[in-house]
């Protein structure tokens, strides 16, 4: 019973944090803002979600049944899978947005701009 | 049995409001990184919808389909980004 409790409370966590990566996407006045909403809530609840599917596929296992296990497994995949991806495509699409001149609303200081600023004038200097 | 899953098929409906919110901004999205955004966020609800649509029909097939479309649709995410960079390949 117990057991079961367990599965409806990560189901709870992870579409309450997938419905605030939702809003985020809408509510928040940038590019990076809402990647860091559309992206981060979005794979936190993807890791609650799958979880409680794991719990499931363990709970048919221990009641005797073969699907079980192989649901759990290769929903653990799926996990890896999505714990690998997610966060590597965020950063290429921050990147990516950068370098195509899109600037961070209100920002004050813009580190990167300034970095890759300095690298060109050190090749210029370097050519000359 | 049935009714034990029943639950999964409401965490399907509440994923499907996520995917019409960020289809929103995908349409009005006023740079081309918002609607690569909107998109990434898509691909990655799809995926636990996938496992969670499996999870429902207690169908591992629709769990393997779940894997494949991630590694996929981060190739495509990774692809339309370097795109956007400039540059050649």
């Amino acid at each position: 019973m117990w057991f079961e409790f367990l599965i409806y409370i990560l189901l709870g966590i992870g579409v309450f944090f997938n419905i605030l990566g939702g809003v985020g996407l809408l509510r928040f006045p940038d590019v990076y803002t809402r990647l860091h909403a559309g992206t981060k809530c979005t794979t936190f609840g993807s890791i609650f979600i799958t979880g409680s599917v794991i719990l499931l596929g363990l709970k048919m296992w221990y009641l005797g049944s073969t699907d079980g296990s192989v649901l759990a497994i290769h929903t653990a995949g799926a996990l890896v899978a999505i714990l690998l991806t997610n966060p590597t495509g965020a950063h290429a699409i921050a990147r990516a947005a950068h370098k195509s001149g899109v600037k961070p609303v209100g920002a004050v200081v813009d580190s990167l701009q300034d970095k890759s600023d300095k690298r060109t004038v050190n090749k210029k200097e370097e050519e000359k | 049995m049935m009714e034990f899953f029943d639950e999964y098929m409401i965490v399907l409906i509440a994923l499907l409001i996520c995917v019409i919110m960020a289809m929103i901004r995908v349409v009005k999205g006023p740079t081309a990184p918002d609607r690569i955004v909107g998109l990434d966020t898509i691909n990655t609800i799809v995926i636990v919808g996938m496992v969670a649509f499996g999870a429902a029909f207690s169908e591992v097939i629709y769990i393997d389909v779940a894997i494949v479309y991630a590694l996929l649709s981060f190739i495509s995410t990774l692809f339309i980004a370097k795109y956007l960079e400039g540059g050649s390949f």
